[in-house]
């Protein structure tokens, strides 16, 4: 019995840690798209270099909710 | 419970203390492939007619472009680590999704180790790439700045600007777990995506997966060798506070 409720909440807190991690990153990715959008709107001639600056930022947000989910593979694998 | 995923890279065989991975084994083989292309490039550059060599100088002049447009005055001093670095990291991604990786491997005490495994889905090897990466940031700032490079992060003059070197340093060694697990988290979550829907619904499933997974480790590739290129040009501008 002891063991199942362990299993149970390990399970339970892989599932929010993931969960919890990817909220605000997703929340952020969408900003810096929609500014991105926003620029070239104004600018098309500039799409380039803000494509260029937009994919760079959306991985620097992308990686905040990698690192929650390489913590949720080591909590369940490890 | 058939589904084999295992955090960190099993090692196939040891010679005394070092154990060879079988990330490292792919690793391997992704450097001799890549040189293989180079040197076959290289001895028929006198064909003018060869369809390899036109299709990779398709790539490298793309590649060159687009590392001249983020750095239009050292284009030619940076191109070859930046290159270098998006092959390895695109094509090491791209190997964890051949068939056979993976599932081909030995049994070894009950437990299945697998023969073959993404490169950069280890990591030691992201890991590796990362201090590479940041370490030769720093030596292109030494080389293009001299010592003064290094007010960078030692600055007497002032008790603010003292901190500020400090929390620089700092942010040169989060810079180099930031590439780590980036690549690392991103290829190794796409290798357990694919065993648990092969694990579901084999083969039909899958196939966009794949795809998403072939999209993944380009982007990864870019955004990493990307990155290299912008922290080179900040190192190695002589820019005044």
């Amino acid at each position: 019995m002891a063991a199942e409720v362990t299993q149970a909440s390990s399970d339970l807190i892989v599932g929010a840690t993931i969960a919890l991690g990817s909220m605000v990153p997703a929340f952020a990715i969408g900003l810096i798209v929609s500014k991105a959008l926003e620029a070239i709107g104004r600018n098309p001639e500039a799409a380039a270099k803000v494509q260029t600056v937009m994919i760079l930022g959306v991985a620097f947000a992308e990686a905040i909710a990698i690192y929650s989910l390489v913590v949720a593979l080591i909590i369940k694998f490890v | 419970m058939a589904l084999h995923i295992s955090i960190s890279a099993e090692p196939i065989f040891s010679l005394g203390q070092f154990e060879f991975t079988n990330s490292m084994l792919v690793s391997l083989l992704v450097t001799l492939f890549l040189s293989l292309v180079a040197i076959k490039f290289f001895v028929t550059q006198k064909k003018k007619g060869s369809n390899l060599n036109l299709f990779i100088q398709t790539i490298i002049e793309s590649l060159y472009e687009f590392v001249q447009s983020i750095s239009p005055h050292h284009a030619a001093r940076f191109f070859p680590l930046i290159a270098s670095i998006f092959l390895f990291v695109m094509f090491g991604s791209w190997a964890g999704l051949l068939p056979g990786v993976e599932t081909i491997g030995l049994q070894r005490e009950g437990r299945f180790v697998p023969l073959f495994r993404g490169a950069t889905a280890d990591l030691n090897i992201t890991l590796g790439l990362a201090i590479s990466a940041i370490l030769s940031v720093q030596i292109f700032g030494y080389k293009t700045l001299g010592v003064k490079y290094f007010r960078k992060f030692i600055n007497f003059t002032n008790p603010i600007n003292f901190f500020v070197g400090l929390l620089e340093l700092i942010s040169e060694f989060a810079k180099i777990m930031s590439f780590a697990f980036r690549l690392f988290g991103n290829i190794f979550a796409g290798e357990v995506l694919l065993a648990v829907i092969a694990f579901l619904l084999p083969i039909i499933a899958g196939l966009p997966f794949i795809g998403l997974e072939l999209f993944i480790g380009f982007i990864q590739a870019l955004v990493f060798a990307t990155l290299t290129l912008v922290f080179t040009n900040i190192a190695t501008s002589e820019d005044h506070h």
